[in-house]
């Protein structure tokens, strides 16, 4: 029996050993959730920027450890780096008209050059966890999860902060209504480029974690990191709905996307134990996104299809002749 | 106070769909003024409005408020001097996000907004006096979402917002014209009682001519983006509905003989 064969094959002690290299790799994705978050839903973009800052952030952080600057300094400089991939973002948007996807894109695009060159044309670089005094590696788990944690709860603290002062209402207003805010004199303009820029930031910052932890930085590194991202919003999403329901702040949602990208990470190791090919990852992970993005909708169309109002009219009209 | 000198709007310019949608207008409001507008579809009224509020720049002539040149201000920043309402009740408020929220944005309407905290406290005893003035009870909603609210009470939200930080000029763009008979009654009063305790200047607009007579101390006519018929004082409170229609189909000619004939 093959099939037995097969499960007698899965150590489920395997399983839980890979839990928390999941766990602490899953929080820097989370981290880079949040930045998704802040395009995605505050600002109404699918900004495809990040694909290209997630990897920016990586190889600043990589290489300037390497020229011995210390890795918090190294973070703050691959957080600048993917503001200036964001405000290129934004202002190909705002000041030239490219519809925000495609510019974007563009941005992407021209990042695995930039990329390469800030990695010396190299297509990865590594850096010595003995030899450098890195904030996390993978190979102090304990210890990367509890670095993990603390900045993400930092973020955290900080957004729901910047999110409550007047320009952070304006942003959130920008995203939510272009047209009154406009009218209640807000330069939207303005608020796409900082809102670009702000998420491109952390986007970047979390490639900075990523590469240390992991200890190189690769040019493809980033590529997905927007799907990943989106995994991670609508994982917490969901999960904080059905938890906390209308109790659900900011606070918590924002709290939920970090736990979101947790999340995905173990759905992950789940997927890789059970021996499917890791190369199926990104299919497996399309699919399930494209599921939770349809559900709304779906949902909707439960209600007030015309399938269903067709169905409800055959109904009546059976009452009627029983009457 | 406002002054429109030869404004000239043209949309879709040297296509087969050119349309003239103001022709040149001259309109002039004095401190003070509540002029009511009307028109037939396509008259220019809104278009007068957009073009007062800046939503895009237009093709000729000169606005002022406060004889201050605003011709070339973008529409955030003309916000200072104008609050607005639309006839979409979804139009004037952010759906996501909280009642005091909303109010809070349009008290910054026209100041730097920066990173100081978005509602303070003090600000929420003026909102919750403010919202009990209008008398549906969203006093005790404070943090509710927008959202969740009727187009009616979105429309009175709206209205507060436009008024809370006495702007020189009120834009009422048919703002009760998506609202059922009743509510709409009761957001004209609330649009009337708003514009008097105020003392704002006020523009709007309707379809509705017995609203355009009885509201306001001013009436205008816009025809194909001209200005037909202005009556103010005495001669606006003794006109009927029956004055305003033998007005327009001798003022709008042709235009009117072939509504008519469709009509016949």
């Amino acid at each position: 029996m093959p099939l037995l064969d097969y499960f007698a094959s899965l150590n489920p002690l395997n399983l839980i050993k890979s839990f928390p290299a999941s766990i602490s790799q899953g929080l820097i994705w989370g981290i880079m959730a949040i930045g998704v978050y802040i395009t995605f839903r505050l600002l109404d973009v699918a900004d495809l920027t990040v694909d290209g800052s997630f990897t920016t952030g990586g190889a600043c952080a990589v290489m300037l450890i390497l020229a011995g600057w210390p890795s918090w300094a190294a973070l703050i400089v691959a957080f600048c780096a993917g503001v200036l991939a964001g405000l290129a973002t934004g202002l190909l948007h705002t000041k030239l008209g490219i519809p925000a996807i495609l510019a974007g894109i563009l941005t992407q695009f021209a990042l695995y050059s930039v990329n390469l060159h800030i990695m010396g044309m190299a297509s990865n670089k590594s850096l010595n966890p003995d030899k450098y005094r890195l904030l996390l590696t993978s190979r102090r788990i304990p210890s990367a999860i509890l670095v993990g944690a603390l900045f993400t709860l930092a973020l955290v603290l900080i957004l729901y902060w910047y999110f409550g002062t007047e320009q952070g209402s304006a942003l959130r207003a920008t995203g939510n209504n272009p047209a009154m805010s406009r009218a209640q004199g807000i330069n939207i303009d303005r608020m796409k480029v900082i809102g670009l820029a702000l998420s491109n930031g952390i986007v970047a910052l979390s490639g900075g974690l990523m590469a240390q932890y992991q200890s190189f930085s690769d040019i493809n590194m980033g590529r997905g990191a927007i799907v990943i991202g989106l995994a991670a919003v609508i994982i917490g999403e969901v999960l904080g709905e059905a938890i906390l329901g209308k109790r659900l702040n900011f606070f918590g949602r924002l709290a939920f996307i970090a736990v979101g990208g947790v999340i995905y990470y173990l759905v992950v190791s789940v997927v890789l134990w059970l021996k499917l090919d890791s190369n199926d990852l990104k299919l497996f992970t399309a699919v399930i996104v494209a599921v939770f993005l349809a559900i709304p909708y779906l949902k909707r169309q439960a209600h007030t299809s015309f399938r269903s109002a067709a169905k409800r009219a055959a109904k009546e009209k059976g009452g009627e002749e029983n009457a | 106070m406002l002054d429109l000198i030869g404004v000239r709007k043209v949309f879709n310019a040297g296509t087969i769909n050119e349309k003239v949608a103001l022709d040149g207008i001259d309109f002039h409001l004095s401190e003070g003024d509540f002029v009511t507008v009307i028109g037939g579809n396509g008259a220019g009224k809104s278009t007068m409005l957009n073009a007062i509020a800046g939503v895009w720049p237009v093709d000729g002539g000169k606005i002022l408020i406060d004889g201050q040149d605003v011709t070339g201000i973008p529409e955030y920043k003309r916000a200072a001097l104008i609050g607005r309402v639309f006839q979409d009740p979804m139009m004037g408020t952010a759906p996501d996000m909280q009642i005091v929220e909303n109010l809070a944005l349009a008290l910054r309407r026209g100041k730097h907004r920066g990173l100081s905290w978005g509602v303070t406290q003090k600000e929420k005893e003026l909102f919750y006096e403010q919202l009990a003035s209008l008398g549906l009870g969203l006093e005790e909603r404070m943090t509710s979402k927008v959202g969740l609210l009727s187009g009616g009470q979105r429309q009175a939200l709206t209205l507060l917002m436009a008024a809370l930080t006495r702007p020189r000029l009120l834009l009422l763009d048919e703002h009760t014209a998506a609202l059922d008979p009743a509510t709409a009654a009761k957001v004209l009063e609330l649009s009337d009682r708003i514009v008097s305790e105020n003392g704002l200047t006020a523009v709007m607009i309707t379809h509705n001519m017995t609203d355009a007579i009885r509201h306001g101390n001013r009436l205008v006519m816009m025809n194909e983006g001209k200005i037909i018929f202005d009556v103010s004082g005495e001669e606006k409170a003794k006109l009927t509905k029956r004055d305003l229609m033998d007005k327009f189909a001798a003022l709008a000619g042709a235009g009117k003989e072939s509504d008519r004939m469709a009509l016949s």
